[in-house]
């Protein structure tokens, strides 16, 4: 029993599954903001997995961890952001409930 | 990497990930995060890409984990308390998720040159960070310099949002 590419598939799929399952279940703003990293964190598990089932030279694709690094530097700068909204929308609402935010609501 | 330690690390990530969405008190989901993100920081390191393992503790189980740990005291959420479930919401989700879940299989399944084995590396040991530093500093610059000018602004941007009156 040898490892394959798609187990590392299956278990970025199931990754970004659950954290899509949480974006859609959850109702706590900063959970829902949790399962988008989970999510991120899924695609940078596929893209690593790839560099290294296609060798270049012997060596691992280096252009994938690149990109997984950039995605990693752009998602903690989205978390900072996120966290100054949320806190922001506390300071006007006193509620982290996305069914009690609904001014926008039709 | 064997796969027994394979196993156990995806089930470690995965089970986790889990307890995130599961569990009801905000801190004890923050803190499965960052277990999850050790597991796939192990994860990493089976697939030889130390200086992104590297990259995940440091960042996700370190800056980003304290930042929302930060946030919820701060906040001072308490576990929320049980509403009205909103039974098409959580039954559309559940669907689309399981949806999600057996198309990945079948996909999978068809997949075949994703069932072959991993080849192995030139060399033993891979001068991992060089290597991340050479594409990164040569083939990647421009990108470089634009995420250093949107690290900027996304500091500015808290800096204004976080101020105690926005006029």
């Amino acid at each position: 029993m040898t490892l394959t590419l798609n187990h590392y598939l299956f278990v970025s799929g199931l990754l970004f599954a659950i954290g899509f399952a949480g974006v859609m279940l959850r109702r706590n703003i900063i959970i829902i903001f949790m399962c988008l990293e989970l999510m991120l964190n899924a695609a940078n598990l596929s893209l690593v997995a790839f560099s290294r089932f296609n060798l270049v030279n012997g060596l691992p694709n280096y252009n994938a961890q690149v990109l997984v690094f950039f995605i990693i530097t752009v998602a903690a700068a989205e978390v900072a952001v996120g966290l100054a909204i949320i806190v922001a929308l506390f300071r006007a609402r006193q509620t982290t409930h996305v069914e009690d935010i609904n001014s926008l609501k039709f | 990497m064997s796969p027994i330690l394979f196993y156990l690390f995806a089930a470690m990530t995965l089970v986790f990930a889990v307890a995130v969405v599961a569990n009801r008190n905000p801190v004890a989901s923050a803190l499965s995060l960052v277990v999850s993100f050790l597991g796939l920081a192990a994860l990493f390191v089976g697939l030889d890409a130390y200086f992104i393992a590297v990259i995940q503790v440091l960042v996700y189980a370190g800056a980003v984990m304290v930042l929302f740990l930060f946030i919820i005291m701060l906040l001072n959420i308490q576990a929320e308390e049980r509403r009205k479930i909103n039974v098409p919401a959580y039954a559309a989700g559940g669907l689309v998720t399981v949806a999600f879940i057996a198309q990945l299989w079948f996909v999978l399944q068809k997949f075949e040159l994703g069932k072959t084995a991993f080849a192995p590396l030139a060399e033993k040991h891979v001068d991992d960070v060089r290597n991340v530093g050479n594409t990164l500093f040569s083939t990647h610059n421009l990108p470089f310099q634009v995420i250093g000018v949107l690290i900027l602004v996304a500091t500015i941007g808290v800096v204004v949002l976080s101020k105690r009156e926005l006029k």
